[in-house]
C-alpha cells in the first residue's frame, strides 16, 4: 500500500500491491467471511473510528458494500453523496476535504468520475484514503474481489487464464484486474473490437484478440464487461446488436463448450446483450456470491489499513 | 538618473555574428553606443558583467496574457513583470482575450497597456475569424494599420476548423502582408481527451489525445499555406509527425516556419503518472519519441524558433480533477535557463544557436525591423539587451514568480543559466534578478509618453527606438 | 528481531505432563465432560486444545467439542500494535449453555483473555467460561486470572517465553529468553 513511513495508509491503485499484500488480503477476507455467518455479524476492531464514503459518482452496490463492511468492523460511517451535497452547490474537492479533515475522521472511501482524485485527495486529508472507483483508472478493491472470487471457486490464481470481454477501454475494472492477474501470476487475454481497446494496452502485459471463440476455447475465467449504450454514440461499434452477435456470450455459443469456464461479470448485467438471460440465470450464484464476497474484502481493506498507529 | 549605462566584461552575442569574446557595452539615450574592450564609465552606471553574456533581448513569439477579460491569472503588467525578468524586451501575446483581439480597438488597448507598464514591448496577434469563432473573417487590416500594428494572426486556443474559412484567411492575410499562425488541431480527433494518447493514457485511465489530431492539421494548413502563399507559422508543435511535414515543406521551399516550448522538449507523457495538473497542456507532453523528434527538429533547424505559450491559470482552476483542470502552463521566467538546461548542456545546440532560436529568429518571423529590433549588439541599435549568466545553476521556486499565476511544471527543477540584468529602451528594468521598474519605482524614461510609437498611421511601420 | 533462549524451563515430558494434569482437573472441576467445550486461541492455543480434547476424549470415553479462535479482531490495542494477520475462527458447534475451557499458550496481560470472551459472547451465551494455559508469566494488566495452569513462570517486562509444540514447530519445549 502507498504510505508515508509515519503517515496514514491509503489503497489507490491495485499496483501499489505486490503478490504477497495482496494473497495476505485475500486470506484476511476469508475470515472476515466468516464474521457475516455469525448471529453477531460485528467485531470491534475498528471500533470508535469514522469512515467517510464521498460517493461523487453514482453507485448503490459498491457504497452499501463498504458501509456494511465499516459497520460489521463497528466503525461509525458517514455517507457523503452528490445530489443536494455541497458538492452540487460548487464547493471544489479541496474544500470538501478540508471540511472532511475539520470533522476529524479515519478514513474516506472516493469514488469520483475522475481519474487520480483518490490520488489528489491525500494531498488535502490527513487520513487514510481507499479508491472505490475514479473514472476510468482503477477500482482495486473490485479486483481483489474478483481474484477472492477466482481463487475460492477455483482453487487457485498462478497461471490461471482469464479472459476479458467487452468495453476495456473505458473500464476500470478491467485495468484494475489487468495489474493484479499479472501481479499474482495468472495470465490474461482481452477481447474486444479493436475500437474498445486503449492504446498500447498490449505493454500492460496482456494478450489480445478479436476473436470471442478463440478466447472460449483457451481460459478458466471468462469475465465479461457491461457495455452502454453511449458506446454506439461514440461510433466504437454499430449498435448493440452487432456487439452480441460478435461478443455476447450467446446460448450457442455457450453449448458448444465442453469446459465451461468460470463465468463472471462485476454487474449489473445487461441481459441479453453482454449475456444471454438463460445463461445470466445459470451462473446467477457466482454473481450473488461477490456482494457477500465483496463486504469480506472490503473488511480485510479496511482492518489492514486503519492498523497501524494514530495518534 | 545616471548618464546611460556600462556593461562591463560580458562575452558579446550578437546575430549573424554569434558568440565572441569578452567586451564592454555603452548604452546611452536608449541606444549601444559603442562595443569594445576597456570602456570607461563617465558618469554612466556600470554593471559588473563578468563570467555573463549580454545578447539581444528575448522575443516570444507566443504567450497569453488574459488582458482584457481574465486578469485574475494574469494581466499585462503582471505578464510585462514575468517577461522582463525572463529577459525579454517583446511578448506577442494571443487573442484569446474577452473580449478577444479581433479589432483595432482590443489590439491598441493591449498594445497602449504595454506601453503604460514600460517594461517590454507588447504587441498582439489578432485573431483570424471574429470571436475566434471560426466562421467570418476578423479585420486583418484594420488590426495591421493601427497603432498595434497587427501582423501576426491566428485563433490559437483553437484551430480554425472549417478549411474553406482557413484558406479564405490565408488568401486574405497574404494580400494585406500577413502571418498566419497556426494552432494545427484537428478538433474531433482531439476532443474530450486529457493527454497524450499512449501507453500512459491507457493505464492512467484518461482519454487520450492522439499525435494525428496535431499532424493532421498540420498537413492541412501546409497544404493550404502552399496553394494560397501566405506566410505560415506553425504554433507549438509537439509531434514527430509534425517535424517530419515541416521538414518536407521546407525542402519544397515553402515559407512555413514552426516553434516548439521548453516543456515539450523538457518533458515526455510519463510526466503525466502523478495527476499533476501542472502536467496538462494542449498540445500535450508527447511520448519520449516524439520529444527525441522535436531535439533532432530543433537541431537540424526544421524548427525555428523556442516559444513560451505561457498560459497562466489560477490555483482554483488547476488544484482540481484532473479532467476538469484547465490546459496551460506558465513559462515566461523558466524559457532561457530551460534552453540552456534542456539544450545546450544537453549538446542539441550550442548557446549561439540556442539564443538564436529565442531572439534572431522570432524577430524574423514577426518582422521585428519595423519595431527597431534587429537583434543585434551593435553600436547603432536599440538598447534591449539581456546579461545572463549561462553556468549559474539555480532551482526554480515558483513562489518567487512575478507572474499572477503558479502553474509551472518546472517547481523544484535545478536549471543552468540565469537572468541577471534585462535592459529596455537603454534603462535596466531588471537589475541582478530583481525588477528595478514597477510599482513604486521610478518609470522608464519616455516610456509613458502615450503615442511614443510614431508612425501608426501607416500601415506596416511601427516605433522607432 | 530474533529469539535468544536463555534456559529451558519445559521439556517434552513436562508439557506431557501438564497436558494430562490439567485434563484430570477440567474433569474434577466441571464434574466430567458432558456441555463441555475447549476454545483455542491463536494457533498454538489451539494446538493445546487438541492435546487437552484427545486426553479427555480417552479418560471419559466421551467426543468434546473444539473450536479455534482468532482474536486479531477483538483485540483492544489495535492503535498500538497494528493490524495482525487474521486467521481463521472455526466455532462450529454451539456454544449456548456449554462450559467453554479458553484454552492458551501463555498468560501475559489478560489482554488476549478479555478479547477471546468478548469474541465468544458474539457466538452466543455459555453457561460458564473458564482459562487453561500452559505458562502464567504474571503482569496482568487486567483482572484475569487462569482456571488451570500448567507453570508458574515468573519474567520481567523485556523478558520473553516462547512456546514450540511439535505440531507446529517440530518439538516440545518451554524456553524463556529476550527478543534482540
Amino acid at each position: 500500500m502507498t504510505a508515508d513511513t509515519n503517515g496514514p495508509r491509503h489503497l489507490l491503485s491495485i499496483s501499489d500491491l505486490d503478490r504477497d499484500e495482496i494473497i495476505k488480503l485475500l486470506d484476511s477476507a476469508r475470515s472476515f467471511a466468516e464474521v457475516s455467518t455469525r448471529p453477531v455479524k460485528k467485531v470491534p476492531a475498528l471500533r470508535g473510528q469514522t469512515i467517510v464514503n464521498l460517493f461523487l459518482e453514482a453507485s448503490t452496490r459498491t457504497r452499501m458494500s463498504f458501509e456494511l463492511a465499516a459497520k460489521r468492523l463497528s466503525a461509525d460511517v458517514i455517507n457523503f453523496a452528490t445530489g443536494g451535497s455541497s458538492i452540487s452547490k460548487g464547493e471544489s474537492l479541496k474544500d470538501t476535504a478540508k471540511t472532511i479533515v475539520a470533522m476529524g475522521v479515519d478514513a474516506v472511501v472516493i469514488r469520483h468520475g475522475s481519474a487520480g482524485t483518490p490520488g489528489m485527495l491525500t494531498g488535502w486529508v490527513d487520513c487514510s484514503v481507499i479508491n472505490a472507483g475514479d473514472g476510468m483508472h482503477e477500482h482495486p478493491t473490485q479486483a481483489l474481489l474478483d481474484l477472492f472470487t477466482m481463487r475460492e471457486r477455483l482453487g487457485r490464481l498462478e497461471g490461471l487464464k482469464v479472459a476479458i470481454v467487452g468495453d476495456i477501454d473505458h473500464s476500470r475494472v478491467a485495468r484494475s484486474n489487468i495489474h493484479a492477474l499479472r501481479t499474482v501470476g495468472a495470465e490474461v487475454l482481452l477481447v474486444a473490437p479493436r475500437t474498445l481497446l486503449p492504446d498500447r494496452v498490449e505493454e500492460m502485459g496482456v494478450l489480445v484478440t478479436s476473436s470471442l471463440a478463440e478466447a472460449l476455447e483457451w481460459c478458466d475465467v471468462l469475465y465479461l464487461l457491461r457495455i452502454q449504450l453511449e458506446r454506439v454514440e461514440e461510433s466504437r461499434f454499430p449498435s448493440l446488436r452487432e456487439y452480441t452477435l460478435q461478443y455476447g456470450l450467446t446460448q450457442a455459443r455457450w453449448s458448444r463448450l465442453d469446459d465451461k469456464p468460470l463465468v463472471m461479470h462485476p454487474g449489473p448485467i445487461n441481459r441479453g446483450v453482454e449475456i444471454a438471460s438463460g445463461i445470466a440465470d445459470e451462473v446467477e450464484p457466482v454473481i450473488t456470491g461477490q456482494v457477500a464476497a465483496g463486504v469480506a474484502v472490503r473488511m480485510a481493506v479496511l482492518f489492514d489499513l486503519l492498523g497501524g498507529s494514530h495518534v | 538618473m545616471s548618464d546611460g549605462l556600462l556593461i562591463k566584461g560580458a562575452r558579446i552575442l550578437s546575430f549573424p555574428a554569434g558568440l565572441g569574446g569578452e567586451s564592454d557595452v555603452k548604452v546611452k539615450g536608449g541606444l549601444i553606443q559603442r562595443v569594445e574592450s576597456g570602456l570607461s564609465g563617465g558618469g554612466a552606471e556600470v554593471i559588473d558583467a563578468s563570467g555573463c553574456v549580454v545578447a539581444p533581448g528575448l522575443v516570444d513569439l507566443h504567450a497569453h496574457l488574459r488582458e482584457p477579460g481574465m486578469e485574475y491569472k494574469e494581466d499585462v503588467a503582471t505578464g510585462s513583470r514575468a517577461a522582463a525578468c525572463g529577459g525579454y524586451c517583446a511578448v506577442f501575446c494571443m487573442a484569446n482575450t474577452e473580449p478577444p483581439i479581433d479589432n483595432s480597438a482590443v489590439a491598441e488597448y493591449v498594445f497602449d497597456r504595454g506601453v503604460e507598464e514600460g517594461l517590454c514591448m507588447v504587441l498582439p496577434h489578432g485573431a483570424i475569424t471574429l470571436g475566434r469563432k471560426g466562421e467570418t473573417l476578423a479585420p486583418m487590416g484594420e488590426m495591421g494599420s493601427c497603432r498595434a500594428a497587427v501582423k501576426g494572426f491566428s485563433d490559437d486556443g483553437s484551430p480554425v476548423a472549417d478549411s474553406e474559412i482557413m484558406r479564405r484567411a490565408m488568401e486574405y492575410a497574404r494580400t494585406m502582408g500577413a502571418l498566419i499562425i497556426s494552432h494545427s488541431e484537428d478538433g474531433n480527433l482531439s476532443a474530450g481527451g486529457q493527454m497524450n494518447e499512449g501507453y500512459y493514457s491507457t493505464v492512467l485511465g484518461l482519454r487520450g489525445i492522439p499525435p494525428e489530431s496535431e499532424q493532421i492539421g498540420v498537413f492541412r494548413d501546409i497544404c493550404l499555406a502552399e496553394r494560397t502563399g501566405v506566410r505560415l507559422h506553425l504554433a507549438h508543435i509537439s509531434t514527430a509527425g509534425s517535424v517530419e511535414l515541416v521538414r518536407s515543406a521546407k525542402k519544397r521551399g515553402l515559407a512555413v516556419t514552426c516553434e516548439v516550448t521548453p516543456h515539450h522538449f523538457c518533458l515526455n507523457d510519463s510526466a503525466l503518472s502523478s495527476y499533476d495538473t501542472n502536467f496538462k497542456m494542449n498540445p500535450p507532453l508527447r511520448s519520449a519519441a516524439d520529444v527525441e523528434a522535436l531535439l533532432a527538429g530543433l537541431s537540424d533547424g526544421t524548427i525555428d524558433a523556442i516559444a513560451t505559450d505561457h498560459a497562466p491559470h489560477a490555483s482554483h482552476e488547476k488544484e482540481k480533477e484532473f479532467d476538469m483542470a484547465e490546459f496551460g502552463v506558465i513559462g515566461l521566467e523558466t524559457c532561457l535557463p530551460l534552453a540552456v538546461t534542456g539544450l545546450v548542456d544537453a549538446g542539441v545546440l550550442s548557446l549561439q544557436d540556442a539564443v538564436e532560436k529565442l531572439t534572431a529568429a522570432p524577430a524574423r518571423i514577426m518582422e521585428m525591423e519595423r519595431w527597431g529590433y534587429r537583434a543585434r549588439v551593435e553600436p547603432g541599435e536599440a538598447a534591449n539587451l539581456v546579461v545572463f549568466n549561462p553556468d549559474l545553476e539555480w532551482v526554480v521556486d515558483p513562489s518567487l514568480f512575478r507572474s499572477r499565476s503558479r502553474n509551472t511544471p518546472f517547481s523544484g527543477w535545478k536549471v543552468r543559466g540565469k537572468v541577471l540584468h534585462t535592459i529596455f529602451r537603454g534603462k535596466p528594468v531588471v537589475r541582478d534578478g530583481e525588477l528595478a521598474v514597477g510599482p513604486g519605482c521610478e518609470p522608464v524614461e519616455g516610456a509613458r509618453v502615450p503615442g511614443v510609437a510614431s508612425g501608426a498611421s501607416e500601415a506596416g511601420k511601427g516605433m522607432t527606438a | 528481531m530474533a529469539f535468544e533462549a536463555r534456559a529451558r524451563l519445559l521439556d517434552e515430558e513436562d508439557i506431557a505432563r501438564i497436558v494430562r494434569r490439567i485434563s484430570h482437573e477440567i474433569l474434577e472441576r466441571n464434574k466430567g465432560s458432558k456441555n463441555l467445550a475447549l476454545v483455542g486461541i491463536r494457533t498454538r492455543g489451539v494446538t493445546l486444545a487438541g492435546r487437552l480434547a484427545r486426553t479427555i476424549e480417552g479418560i471419559e470415553g466421551q467426543k468434546v467439542e473444539v473450536g479455534a479462535l482468532d482474536i486479531a479482531m477483538y483485540r483492544d490495542d489495535f492503535a498500538t500494535r497494528g493490524a495482525s494477520e487474521v486467521g481463521p475462527t472455526r466455532i462450529e458447534f454451539d456454544i449456548n449453555d456449554k462450559k467453554v475451557v479458553i484454552v492458551d499458550d501463555v498468560l501475559y496481560t489478560g489482554r488476549t483473555t478479555r478479547a477471546a470472551m468478548d469474541a465468544l459472547m458474539d457466538f452466543g451465551r455459555p453457561q460458564v467460561i473458564q482459562l487453561a494455559v500452559l505458562v502464567d508469566r504474571g503482569h496482568r494488566e487486567l483482572p484475569v486470572r487462569a482456571d488451570y495452569v500448567g507453570k508458574n513462570i515468573p519474567t520481567s517486562g523485556d523478558e520473553k517465553v516462547k512456546v514450540s509444540l511439535e505440531e507446529i514447530d517440530g518439538t516440545d519445549m518451554v524456553e524463556i529468553g529476550e527478543e534482540r
